[in-house]
């Protein structure tokens, strides 16, 4: 096969599965149900999924004038964001059908925002890596606006939209001082030529501006004005996505761009990363204390977890690396899992918002609110779970770099977080108030059945058995770690 | 590190905005006469108002016109270059326009093209 193709395989899998569905969608019946498009999205996910685990038997090397690299690095996050997309695909399949119009406009946006997130990660050229970031945020930016018969939606969408658009225009102007410094938008190139003689101001501006553009994008403070509001209105399994495979997409372009064009300027980053991610830690875990809307304060939630993510960028390390992308596969397990519970119960408008609605969850069906508990717990950090190992390796890794201050103040989060996770358990599990609320819970279909058990089988593994999966992590870390040893030196 | 060349761009462009702003304060004439507060002040007294409804359709064809006319210029960059491309541009080519068309397909299907909508499509919708 084209060796230049292959590098790009998932990403055109998943766009001529878009394409297809996007065709399909006008043609059928008005009133006919969707569900054949879905699966079909879910097909073509898979596909890309078992692509994205091939490339990894490709050798390391470049495509398309040197655009694009598929690596150990890439692979990893290719292959976390086809599950992401899958898990979500599964829970919109009955949750969306018959609640919104052109349902498989959804579908197709789901595959073309996972080939943005997908290219994001394999980029290694500035130019690409925005126009990947463009394509996953307008894609997210119109899912974010399918609950239309809510004033929220609308609302949500907007707000998303305009924020990321002013995001987007930090990175781009970011990436044209960079280009202005050094003459290249390749990442690697970067690298080499701030290596050479004194670091140009212009390139240490450049890099703020990108550090900020992508602060939005993974909603890390001060840059997380926005995720409350839009989580709320968004439907909730796209805020699944929205809150997990975006996210990963863009810390996994920071990493990159932090450790392989800068990793000379460490100096510089390494203080801003620190303060960011102490700041979303406090913000986060502070703001979700007193939400009462569950939508809201899983995205301060997210806030949250964005800053124990960054902790780890600080460590300079391949443990470092490896700790975030690890990580992120764990937050993106317990959350999509967590979502896909809320995304049935609460269903795609405004049933239950409320911590309060949802006490009694586990009594009106055991399988709902265990799955829920089990999240919650895995969100606490509480061992067997994958959310524990998540934040034992982050802050082993920061701990290993001499970021005591650091650590201390994630433990202290990770305690005062207990409060809000634990208050969302008791719910659960305290006896039912509102019944008729809980009586309109459908019963749980096949494809959120297969998506929990999904979800619920991810974090257990990485809770358990996470040597595996973190070997991956390491291996990954590995391909960037080269340049940050040369740094340090 | 050499942080002068980026103050003095500042600093230019804080004085350009404050000069621009100043002189005209200072040297302008002031008038205080009926039209001074109306909106495209231009000798002409304005009529009617400007929030009539124009039909969101306009919008739209606008839109999809400007998209389509932007996904053009990809076109004449490979039309210049066309012979050293070769065969690869080519088809390359193709399934750009390719992916343009299911696009042009989709808007027509769903109506986005529709400027009037008959009795038949209100009954399908």
């Amino acid at each position: 096969m084209n060796m230049q193709l292959a590098r790009i395989l998932p990403e055109v899998i998943l766009t001529i599965t878009g394409v297809i569905i996007m065709l399909a969608e006008p043609l059928l019946q008005k009133n006919s149900s969707r569900k054949p498009l879905g699966w079909f999205a879910v097909l073509g996910t898979l596909a890309a999924l078992f692509a994205s685990m091939w490339q990894l038997h490709l050798p390391d090397g470049t495509a398309y004038f040197g655009t694009v690299q598929t690596d150990a690095y890439s692979v990893f996050f290719h292959v976390l964001i086809a599950g992401i997309v899958l898990a979500t695909l599964l829970v919109s399949l009955d949750s969306i059908d018959g609640s919104a119009e052109s349902v498989g406009e959804f579908f197709a946006l789901i595959c073309f925002g996972a080939v943005g997130m997908m290219l994001m990660t394999s980029a290694v050229e500035l130019l690409l890596v925005f126009i990947g970031l463009e394509i996953s945020s307008i894609s997210t930016y119109i899912m974010a606006c399918f609950r239309r018969k809510s004033a929220k939606g609308p609302e949500s969408a907007i707000k998303y939209f305009l924020l990321g658009s002013f995001a987007t225009a930090f990175f781009l102007y970011g990436i044209a001082l960079i280009f202005g410094a050094t003459g290249t938008t390749a990442i690697a190139a970067i690298g080499r030529i701030l290596t050479v003689g004194q670091t140009p101001l212009l390139a240490v501006v450049g890099l703020a501006m990108i550090l900020i553009g992508i602060g939005f994008k993974v909603s890390a403070a001060p840059f997380q004005v926005w995720t409350p509001d839009v989580y709320e209105g968004a439907p909730s399994p796209v805020v699944g996505l929205m809150s997990t495979a975006p996210k990963a997409a863009a810390f996994a372009v920071l990493l990159r761009i932090l450790y392989v064009a800068f990793p000379l300027l460490h100096y510089h980053w390494q203080p801003l990363v620190w303060w960011m991610a102490v700041l979303s830690m406090c913000v986060g875990n502070l703001g979700a204390l007193r939400q009462q809307n569950v939508k809201r304060m899983l995205a301060y939630s997210s806030i949250a977890n964005a800053g124990y993510l960054l902790a780890a960028f600080t460590a300079l390390s391949q443990e470092g690396v490896a700790a975030a992308s690890f990580y992120a596969v764990t937050y993106a397990a317990m959350n999509v899992g967590i979502f896909a519970v809320v995304s049935h119960a609460g269903g795609f408008g405004d049933r239950l918002t409320l911590v309060q609605d949802y006490r009694g969850l586990a009594y009106r069906s055991p399988l709902l609110g265990g799955a829920m508990a089990f999240f919650l717990i895995s969100l606490i950090g509480i061992p067997f779970t994958g959310g524990f190992f998540g934040k034992f390796y982050v802050f082993a890794a920061a701990l290993h770099s001499g970021m005591v201050w650091l650590t201390i103040i994630g433990l202290i989060n990770s305690g005062i977080a207990c409060y809000y996770y634990l208050r969302l358990l008791a719910a659960v599990y305290s006896k039912p108030v509102h019944t008729d609320l809980l009586d309109g819970i459908p019963r749980p279909t096949m494809p959120l059945l297969l998506a929990l058990v999904l979800t619920v089988a991810a974090t257990l593994i990485l809770g358990i058995v996470p040597g595996q999966v973190l070997s991956l992590a390491r291996a990954g870390a590995n391909t960037l770690v080269p340049y940050v040893t040369t740094a340090m030196k | 590190m050499t942080t002068w060349p980026l103050a003095i761009y500042f600093a230019a462009v804080l004085f350009i905005v404050v000069v621009m702003l100043g002189v005209s304060y200072v040297l302008g004439q002031r008038h205080r006469d009926p039209a001074t507060a109306s909106q495209y002040e231009s000798g002409i007294v304005s009529q009617g108002s400007a929030r009539s409804r124009v039909s969101v359709k306009f919008f739209l064809v606008a839109a999809l016109f400007v998209v389509f006319d932007l996904e053009a210029i990809f076109l004449f960059l490979w039309a210049v270059t066309g012979r050293e491309l070769g065969w690869p541009g080519y088809i390359e080519t193709l399934i750009f326009a390719g992916v343009l068309l299911a696009a042009f397909i989709y808007l027509l299907r769903t109506g986005a093209l529709d400027w009037y909508q008959t009795a038949f499509d209100k009954e399908r919708s």
